[in-house]
């Protein structure tokens, strides 16, 4: 093809500048700085050889500024290899591209690295605003590369050619999502640097961690339930538990026994649901009290928290079982309760003195105790504030006593404290309480904000048993939710807040939107495509039975489009079809006939071009002119063309 | 093949026309297609010469009408007299009666006197005072304009435009044709000497083969993918209108004669497009004072042969 050594034209610049920065514009987020100027720079050095016709810098000037882009992205990452350095270098090779259009291959070359670069936008995120710029982005670029074939359309001419032809693309897509084998696992699985941070709980909780999550409304996770939804005031999401002290801040235990299977029996009803969890970068899997299930490829510690095997650094769904009437640990090892009443040494007096007039009136009865506890609490009127006040070394007594001011940390942290120092083996757990339902889908969403904290303390006899001190201060944060449990005036996140309905109304059908992409674009991996196959009358295909069938429908529709396409290809004038291969083999000379020359006067030019070939080209022309332009055209003309154009050989 | 008697009169006007073959063979292809021929340009290029050699050449009577901005439709149609003698009115032809008829900067005129002219053109008949007369056959208008940005004009309307079949620019000969002229003979003389190269009969004949030539499918195509850019092109105010179309075809007909061949080739429209629509389209970039040929390379680039 002599096609591809066509110089590229000012407007086929200009398309392809445009692609460049419509492609890279949101990965600039991710790469360094550096790299960005000099993409900029490269973009603008492109848009001034355009404009004011500057000749393009020359092989020994761009060959070193490539091998410095290069070496730059090494050192910044130290590699080439993974998502963000494979990026920086597409990045790196695209502008530089741009400096060496020089041939119609050029700017094909650079369309093309336009669609990876659009493929590497979801490496970073998978958001449907990410897939609306995509679509955005390839129809620029489809539009770029007809350009690159042809130049002469005006812009919204091309667009609109780009879009049909993607229009046309769109049952191939649909089939290739649909039947292409899918993997287990996230579709753009690159470990290394795949997962950066995201909000959560954290393995450590100290005054004003959690009332710090409070202050977003980003999703935690979604449950559907199948049934019906249990009260807000059983809606405890189970997460890391935390049993050791260190005066200030507590943790979760270092070294756990992992059970593969629930390690307690159950007593009363059963909760059914199916949680899809957004990546948080932990182990920790939200169940609700107490799981009955484990999720595949998850097991349970020995304080009762599903964990997964790998970090949830992908968005996942699992389905669960609780029984929220029932208790764990009755028979609970001694090391564990000795964990469960460890404090530090000293420090908090006044609480101290009041659980060791509990250990002093009740022994060892534990339920005694905690009622005692439960009265306390009661008694000294805390408030339940997102704004609680700093504390100084002995932070228990400080909050009971003096500013009785706190959020669920602080409730939580004090009222183990005082078991604790009553001999009662107690522990703080965190995790999300209550959740709100998305009138528009029905999940149930369970945002940051919803984190919680509460204890468990252990009874003999019944094992652990789950106490909510916050709810004895302020129980409409257990009933019903944040807002109404705070006192008003404090800032709360948007969607926290119970005024500026509608506003809300619109955010619940952004969320229930953004939940079926999640669920039915993002999540349609083996499992539910076997059950799509399934539907459609496929028990448990494999993948090869998969991909035949992908090739023999991919087979059918491109056998559809050939024969409508042949068919269309017989009304074209047998004498313009020779027409084209004649004028084909003379562009393999790099005698180009343009698509607006007449016969005679592109044979002229030829001619002049290629002299010892003018008179079979004179001939060959003025048959042709003839045949299709002239009014009674001879059978015989036509297969007179035929040979001379078959034994033409330029 | 080619026919001697064009050949004959071609070469007798560029003998007088000094290298301006193109815009006389433009000039003779409108004439074959029963059109009639608008030229834009600076006083003193010839354009009054080539409407004399033409005439001359093709045996036609010739008259001319100076355009002024104080003339009456009378003074092109003609009069109608009361004559004592007979006790009757009597009409008094116009110069309009004529077969060439050289309506000399025709923009000068007020659009009274410029539609009496265009009408008749239109029409190819005169009705003055309740009564229709035939103009002769054949009848031919060239009228000259100044360009439209000089002082004391009155530009024609696009639909007067349209009834121009062409539209030429003579402009300025090239230094070896001016050298000649300068050097050569009188050129009122050398026009005076011509003789009649065919009959009056002979041209209608002549316009008929041109409207006989044959347009393929494939051409007729053509002319609509050119029609149809024009139309949806942001480039132009309007697109080609149908008669535009026919005159394109018409012109081309005309050319492929003058070529001797009797079928129209995609060239022979190419040819004749500057002509034809450089007076029709009106580019939206009024800034841009392109000219015909510009106009014409960029729609025939941007259209390629269906």
């Amino acid at each position: 093809m002599a096609r591809v050594n066509r110089p590229v034209s000012r407007r086929q610049a200009w398309w392809l500048l445009a692609t460049a920065i419509a492609a890279s514009l949101p990965l600039l987020q991710h790469v360094p700085l550096w790299l960005s100027i000099a993409a900029g720079l490269a973009f603008g050095w492109r848009a001034a050889l355009t404009w004011r016709h500057w000749r393009l810098p020359p092989r020994w000037l761009l060959i070193p500024l490539v091998i410095a882009g290069t070496v730059g992205v090494f050192l910044q990452y130290r590699t080439i290899v993974g998502r963000t350095p494979g990026i920086a270098l597409l990045l790196v090779f695209l502008a530089l591209k741009l400096l060496e259009l020089r041939a119609a291959r050029d700017a094909v070359v650079t369309a093309l690295l336009c669609y990876f670069l659009v493929l590497g936008q979801f490496l970073f995120t998978q958001t449907i605003p990410t897939a609306m710029l995509a679509c955005l982005t390839v129809l620029v670029t489809t539009a770029a590369l007809l350009a690159a074939s042809d130049d002469r359309p005006a812009p919204r001419q091309q667009v609109y050619r780009a879009g049909m032809l993607l229009a046309q693309a769109i049952p191939f897509m649909l089939l290739l999502f649909l039947l292409f084998p899918r993997v287990q696992g996230p579709l753009w699985g690159i470990p290394q640097d795949r997962f950066t941070a995201v909000s959560g709980l954290s393995e450590t909780m100290s005054p004003g961690s959690i009332a710090q999550l409070s202050q977003s409304d980003a999703i935690a996770f979604r449950v559907r339930f199948n049934g019906a939804v249990p009260p807000q005031s059983q809606l405890y999401w189970r997460g890391p538990v935390m049993p050791s002290f260190d005066g200030r801040s507590w943790r979760v235990a270092q070294t756990l026994a992992a059970y593969p299977t629930i390690p307690y029996s159950s007593t009363g009803p059963q909760v059914d649901y199916e949680v899809t969890l957004e990546p948080h970068g932990k182990h920790w899997l939200f169940a609700l009290e107490m799981p009955a299930t484990l999720p595949a490829d998850s097991a349970m510690t020995s304080d009762y928290q599903p964990i997964a095997r790998e970090v949830v650094r992908n968005r996942m769904r699992y389905t669960q079982s609780a029984w929220p009437d029932s208790n764990a640990g009755a028979n609970e090892t001694r090391a564990a309760l000795r964990a469960a009443l460890a404090l530090p040494a000293s420090g908090n007096p006044r609480i101290r003195a009041i659980s060791a007039g509990w250990q002093a009136a009740h022994g060892d009865n534990g339920a005694a105790i905690l009622a005692a506890a439960e009265e306390l609490f009661n008694r000294l009127f805390l408030t339940y504030t997102l704004n609680p006040p700093l504390l100084g070394p002995d932070m228990v007594d400080e909050f009971l006593f003096d500013t009785k001011r706190g959020f669920c940390e602080h409730f939580a942290a004090a009222f183990v404290f005082s078991l604790r120092a009553a001999g009662v083996p107690a522990r703080v757990v965190a995790g999300y309480q209550g959740g709100e339902i998305n009138p528009v889908d029905g999940y149930l969403e369970v945002r940051q904000y919803d984190a919680h904290a509460w204890t468990e303390a252990w009874i003999a006899g019944r094992g652990w048993v789950r106490i909510d001190p916050t709810a004895i201060a302020a129980p409409s944060r257990v009933s019903s939710n944040l807002a109404a449990a705070v006192p008003a005036g404090e800032g709360l996140p948007f969607l926290a807040r119970s005024d500026m309905a509608w506003l809300k109304e619109l955010r619940y059908r952004l969320d229930a939107v953004t939940n079926g992409w999640n669920q039915r674009v993002l999540g349609y991996n083996p499992q539910r495509q076997r059950d799509l196959l399934a539907s459609l009358g496929l028990r448990e295909p494999d993948w090869r039975s998969m991909t035949a069938i992908l090739s023999v429908l991919s087979g059918a529709v491109l056998l559809v489009l050939t024969v409508w396409i042949l068919r269309n290809r017989q009304r074209v004038d047998p004498a313009l079809a020779a027409w084209r291969r004649f004028t084909a083999r003379l562009a393999r000379r790099g005698i180009v006939w343009q698509a607006w020359e007449g016969p005679l006067q592109f044979a002229e030019r030829a001619t002049r071009l290629a002299p010892q070939h003018g008179r079979e080209i004179g001939e060959i022309s003025g048959l042709y002119a003839a045949l299709r332009y002239g009014p009674h055209p001879q059978p015989d003309e036509l297969s007179r063309l035929k040979s001379r154009i078959a034994s033409f050989r330029p | 093949m080619r026919l001697a008697e064009l050949d004959a009169i071609l070469g007798d006007v560029n003998r007088i026309i000094l290298g301006k073959e193109r815009p006389v063979r433009l000039a003779v292809a409108c004439l074959l297609a029963r059109g009639h021929l608008l030229i834009e340009d600076l006083p003193g290029v010839g354009k009054t010469t080539l409407a004399h050699v033409l005439a001359r050449v093709l045996g036609l009577d010739f008259q001319r009408i100076q355009f002024t901005s104080d003339m009456l439709p009378a003074d092109i149609l003609g009069v109608s007299i009361f004559d004592r003698g007979s006790g009757a009115f009597h009409f008094h032809p116009g110069p309009v009666f004529t077969q060439v008829v050289l309506a000399d900067e025709i923009n000068r005129a007020t659009p009274k006197a410029q539609s009496a002219l265009l009408e008749a053109m239109e029409e190819r008949q005169v009705t003055a005072e309740g009564e229709t007369r035939a103009l002769p056959e054949p009848f031919f208008v060239i009228a000259t304009q100044n360009p439209t940005y000089q002082i004391g004009t009155f530009p024609l309307p696009e639909s007067q435009l349209d009834r121009f079949l062409i539209k030429l620019e003579l402009g300025y000969p090239d230094a070896a044709a001016e050298r000649e002229l300068l050097a050569g003979a009188d050129r009122q003389q050398m026009v005076a000497k011509l003789t009649a190269r065919i009959a009056a009969r002979q041209l209608t004949e002549l316009q008929q083969k041109a409207r006989a030539v044959h347009a393929s499918a494939a051409l007729i195509d053509y002319v609509q993918a050119l029609a149809a850019h024009t139309r949806t092109s942001p480039r132009w105010h309007a697109g080609l209108s149908p008669r535009a179309c026919l005159a394109l075809l018409a012109v081309a007909r005309a050319w492929a004669l003058l070529d001797g061949r009797d079928h129209v080739l995609p060239e022979d429209v190419q040819a004749v497009l500057p002509g034809v629509i450089a007076h029709r389209l009106r580019p939206t970039d009024d800034s841009s004072r392109t000219d015909a040929e510009t106009i014409a390379a960029t729609l025939i680039e941007a259209v390629p042969l269906p």
